[in-house]
């Protein structure tokens, strides 16, 4: 088996007296495409905090790169090479999309204020590679001709791939997409599992995805995670999952397979 | 999720107003152009005009307005910085503008009479005193302001907007009032208490000597004071760490997810605001002669904050509109106007103490009619349009 690129063991979320996220161990493989599904509530998107630092968990360490990560403050996390993209898309919406994508790129940047305020030749090299930097991943995302317009004019779909490009450009070694396709038509959604494999293949990242979308989350997963009120209920290929009796009965309801 | 719906026309013009930002010669030219139009006419042409007009510019404005109108500006950009470009709200700049006064006070006059340290000062070397010369003050202050930037903005810039707004408010209290009382502390006399120090040395200027009176020369002095920190505001706002600020205003939990570090961009941008509002502090001493704690009130807070909104969060150009218009009201404007009024009304009202409640009516103006400041930011004239076409929709005019 490949060394796994971040690896989540024992993790527990205790909210007061609701337990969201309880004793969950997950790892993601190297280079791999996998996914975490479950009903709402289910405590998927507490549990991706968690990995990127936003919450602190309650006991169980996050380990990523063979660093303990647990509840490093999120920039530093970000820094390490964990990168996300939310749900309800958080892009920088006055700022234009070259400039959401270079802000990602400011902890691989190293000019300072002084050399900012004399605009040294350093300084503006920088700049300019940046900026050529931050194109190339908005063409790579295929919104290139976007790069001069705020993210918030940008249609829904465009903001999608921004935040995509955004995430990218931190370098990162994992990729976090939370319902990257939530919104999208299904044309959209076909054309985003080529894209995942694209991204996942030319940028070198191992990849995870919360998705509700069942055809895209059976097509584009190589493994899948199934939590149901913050517990593992299921794990392994989408054929199982899919043969799964206690996944499908956290979906539809005990009785739903005689039901049916 | 809502999604704008915004012409893409609009976002191309904007684009272009970015684009002016980087190009730095181009303000450089007009900002000279005007500078030594006004410097040329106060110096050489309003001495030679009939006296009828020029006893007009004396009252509705004179040389020492303008000077002090630039102070301001000083210090309103500084304070744009910080609330405009990083979106942290800060209600105690007059903190700085304080250190900065009395960096003035320490290191330019007689004050530490038990020592005698000259350097590079226009002050007979006989005379005691710590007497630096005004240009490495000017540096000491803003630095000596950075620091105390960085220190209260430590322990605060935890805290998230509303509370920040408090505590910085406790801190612009808490400093004047350190200087106001700090005649004895432990038998060492910080500041001189409520007699303040004064005066100060002269600025020295190739040579030259530049009195309290000199407002030529200092008018020029101030000017290019204004003009660094227009250029220092301008070049950060473009590189790395504007961009950081940006996204910080704009979504803190993003920005930190993408990498960005809050607390240090935020020290940064108060250190920054801070230095500016050093720089203001040691201009003004050498404009009023001394540093006197009872200047050092809460309103300047609010004056410069009233300044920054007035004129364009955000925007250089507004913020230099706001600062100057509203200081002119406030020192030369209001009283002028007053005195016109009483004199041909035969009325004795004082206007000037209704200062606040002209700034009150013109803040509930502005937010009710024209929230984004009179020269917004590209960026934020829209979002603010946009809030207007809501409410006019649920209102249904």
């Amino acid at each position: 088996m490949t060394k796994s690129a971040l690896q989540a063991d024992n993790i527990s979320v205790k909210f007061g007296g609701l337990v969201a996220v309880d004793d969950v161990s997950f790892d993601i493989p190297n280079g791999g495409v996998v996914s975490l599904i479950g009903p709402n509530g289910a405590g998927k998107t507490t549990f991706f905090n968690v990995l990127t630092g936003l919450y602190k968990p309650t006991s169980g360490t996050v380990t990523f790169d063979d660093k303990n990560i647990t509840a490093k403050p999120p920039h530093k996390i970000a820094q390490a090479g964990v990168a996300r993209t939310f749900q309800n898309i958080r892009l920088f919406g006055l700022m234009t999309a070259e400039e959401n994508v270079m802000v990602a790129m400011h902890s691989h940047l190293k000019s300072g204020i002084i050399s900012t305020i004399l605009g040294t030749k350093k300084q503006r090299t920088e700049e300019r590679e940046s900026k050529k930097t931050a194109r190339e991943l908005l063409d790579f995302v295929g919104i290139g001709n976007t790069a001069d317009q705020f993210a918030r004019n940008l249609s829904y779909g465009d903001q999608r791939r921004l935040e995509v490009a955004r995430a990218l450009a931190l370098k990162p070694k994992v990729l976090l997409l939370d319902e990257p396709t939530a919104g999208m038509n299904p044309q959209e959604s076909k054309t985003f599992v080529d894209f995942v494999y694209r991204v996942r293949d030319e940028k070198d990242v191992s990849i995870l995805l919360i998705e509700h979308d069942m055809s895209v989350v059976m097509k584009v997963s190589e493994r899948i995670t199934v939590l149901d009120r913050g517990q593992k209920i299921a794990e392994g290929t989408p054929a199982e999952i899919k043969s799964n009796k206690r996944v499908i009965e956290a979906y539809l309801g005990k009785s739903a397979e005689s039901g049916k | 999720m809502k999604i704008p719906s915004i012409k893409f026309k609009k976002a191309g013009k904007s684009k272009k107003q970015i684009d002016k930002v980087f190009d730095q010669s181009k303000w450089i030219r007009g900002f000279t152009i005007v500078t030594v139009a006004i410097w040329v006419f106060y110096a050489f042409i309003v001495d030679l005009l009939p006296y009828v007009i020029a006893s007009f510019f004396q009252k509705w404005l004179p040389a020492s307005t303008v000077n002090e109108s630039l102070v301001w500006v000083i210090c309103a950009l500084g304070l744009n910085i910080v609330v405009g470009y990083a979106g942290l709200l800060d209600l105690g700049f007059v903190a700085f503008w304080a250190i900065g006064g009395y960096c003035a006070g320490w290191f330019m006059s007689d004050f530490f009479y038990q020592v005698n340290i000259h350097f590079g000062s226009m002050a007979p070397a006989e005379q005691p005193g710590i007497h630096l010369s005004f240009w490495a003050v000017l540096f000491i202050g803003a630095l000596v302001c950075a620091a105390f930037g960085v220190i209260i903005g430590a322990p605060t810039l935890r805290l998230k907007s509303d509370y920040l707004a408090l505590v910085t408010l406790g801190f612009g209290e808490i400093i004047p009032q350190v200087f106001y009382n700090g005649e004895n502390i432990g038998g060492f006399n910080l500041s001189n208490g409520s007699k303040g120090i004064s005066p100060v040395d002269n600025i020295g200027l190739f040579g030259k000597k530049l009195g309290p009176f000199d407002l030529d020369w200092k008018y020029l002095i101030f000017v290019c004071l204004a003009a660094l920190m227009v250029f220092i505001s301008l070049r950060i706002r473009s590189g790395r760490l504007g961009r950081a600020w940006l996204a910080i205003r704009e979504d803190e939990l993003a920005a930190s997810m993408m990498g960005v570090p809050l607390m240090r961009s935020k020290l940064a941008a108060y250190a920054v605001g801070a230095f500016s509002g050093g720089i203001g502090g040691v201009a003004f001493a050498t404009h009023v002669n001394g540093v006197f704690a009872d200047r050092f009130s809460f309103s300047i807070s609010i004056i410069l904050l009233a300044m920054v909104v007035l004129g364009g969060m955000g925007n250089v150009w507004g913020v230099i509109v706001g600062a100057l218009s509203i200081a002119w009201v406030n020192t030369t404007g209001l009283p002028a106007f007053g005195e016109t009024v009483n004199s041909a009304l035969g009325t004795n009202i004082n206007f000037p103490s209704y200062n606040f409640l002209l700034f009150g009516g013109i803040l509930i103006f502005m937010m009710l009619y024209k929230r984004e400041g009179l020269l917004p930011e590209s960026r934020l004239k829209q979002i603010m349009h946009e809030a207007d076409d809501s409410t006019s929709n649920i209102g249904g005019h």
